[in-house]
């Protein structure tokens, strides 16, 4: 228990910042996964082959490849294609991103193929009669898409990005060998500096599994809330 | 683009490849019999049993699979009794721990699709198989199993998948499989994208072959 102690003598207080840490990833990883899946989805569903050829292979690939290479891709091919970027902008200084980006942009990616996925078995199941519905009642674009087709698809949606959250709340645990100090790194340095690897490993196992714990929890409210009225 | 870099890694990603198939072979004949194991646990009426069985699987399922080798990698060998017996042959060896690992983890993943495989036989058949007078052993182990295994084939062919994508972890505790070769290679040259195309490319492949080979048996073994 001094192990875990808050302060200069135990590790308490930096394996909390580091659950705070692993927290932030995956949060913005998943948002950042909504906004691949944003743009996929649509391309999924788009009745022209080319942009079903581009959906598809994002998916295929990403989902199809070990996630630690797409990190490894990511960590040191990262700089190197913003720093192209901004060469052609005439910015031609050295530019480092930190590993915080690099990783929830890495996650995120990873996150939003099986988040597309996700959404596209969503629409596809909604009952033809709810767009035609839509149409009979004069409802413009909008209209459609937020009033009727979106809150269908999050209830039947939540299960399964239920799933696709837990995948990403593992997956962060792999940016640690980029140097972002989240639970793993954390008790990487912890267990070499105390020489007890057993202790801080299973502490964050149970660091893990109060995660996905909780957080399911909160899922199931949601899905209570949207499934009223089924 | 440096297609010189590409065609020259190309063989060391193929012959690292060949460990990563060994890894994954391995873990998952030893995680089937894990998963069966802990299925047949699942279905016990003794309320200890199926929640131990439970707690395994809902352990294995809800921590990282890299907490999973570190544990076993770094952590065990830090009990003193352990390294005194036999398995300290087996505990010290990295490519062991990463198998035990994966085979325990994907044990986990395998016990919950047959479980559920176990749960959707429909009950008449087990009727039909009392009735003609077959024994309850001779029924489980001659019509539920082959039915469960049938029933559970696109799961598996998915645990499959992610299993091969698993394996890349083994590259976090020393062992040169595909990924570890693959960084190995961006961090002496500093071109990923070359590499990561290669690599990438080898498991896409396998991917490829695993997905068809599961979708052909599932043809092959079809109920209509």
């Amino acid at each position: 228990m001094e192990l875990l102690a808050f302060g200069d003598s135990g590790w308490g207080d930096e394996l909390f910042r580091a659950t705070l840490m692993t927290i932030a990833v995956s949060i913005t990883a998943m948002i950042i996964g909504f906004l691949f899946a944003l743009i996929f989805t649509p391309l999924k569903l788009s009745k022209n082959k080319f942009l079903n050829f581009i959906a598809n292979s994002y998916t295929t690939i990403i989902r199809g490849v070990p996630e630690l290479l797409v990190i490894y891709l990511f960590f040191f091919g990262g700089t190197g294609a913003v720093m192209f970027v901004a060469s052609i902008f005439g910015y031609n200084e050295y530019i480092e991103i930190n590993a915080f980006i690099t990783g929830a942009f890495a996650i995120g990616i990873i996150s939003g193929a099986y988040s597309t996925e996700v959404f596209r078995g969503a629409i596809q199941s909604i009952d033809k009669g709810q767009f035609e519905a839509a149409n009979v009642l004069g409802l413009n674009k909008f209209g459609k898409f937020f009033k009727i087709i979106l809150p269908q698809t999050l209830r039947l949606a939540i299960p399964n990005l239920s799933n696709v959250w837990q995948i990403t709340l593992k997956d962060t645990s792999l940016i640690s060998v980029t140097g972002l100090v989240e639970i793993m790194r954390q008790s990487y340095i912890a267990a070499g500096s105390t020489r007890d690897p057993l202790f801080f490993y299973s502490f964050a196992a149970v660091l893990y599994l109060l995660l996905t714990f909780v957080s399911m929890k909160l899922i199931n409210r949601l899905e209570v809330k949207y499934s009223r009225g089924y | 683009m440096d297609l010189e870099l590409m065609i020259n890694s190309l063989p060391k990603l193929l012959n690292a490849a060949v460990i990563t198939l060994k890894l994954l072979s391995v873990s998952l004949i030893i995680g089937l019999f894990i998963g069966l194991f802990f299925a047949i646990l699942r279905l016990n009426k003794n309320i200890f049993i199926n929640r131990f069985a439970y707690g395994y699987s809902y352990v294995f399922r809800g921590t990282p699979l890299l907490v999973q080798i570190f544990i076993i990698y770094f952590g065990l060998g830090q009990i003193e009794y352990l390294r005194s017996t036999v398995l300290w042959v087996i505990l010290k060896e990295p490519y062991w721990c990463a198998i035990i690992a994966f085979a325990l983890n994907t044990g986990a993943y395998t016990s919950e699709i047959l479980r559920s495989a176990f749960q959707t036989i429909k009950l008449g058949i087990i009727e039909a198989g009392k009735s003609l007078g077959i024994s309850n052993k001779v029924i489980f182990y001659k019509i539920q199993i082959p039915i469960a295994i049938r029933q559970s084939l696109p799961a598996y062919g998915n645990e499959i998948i992610l299993m091969m994508k698993g394996t890349s972890l083994a590259s976090t505790v020393t062992i040169m499989d595909l990924t570890g070769v693959a960084k190995y290679i961006i961090s002496t040259t500093f071109k990923p994208i070359e590499v990561f195309i290669v690599a990438g490319g080898i498991y896409l492949f396998m991917t490829f072959i695993i997905h068809n080979v599961i979708k052909f048996l599932e043809k092959k073994y079809s109920f209509n």
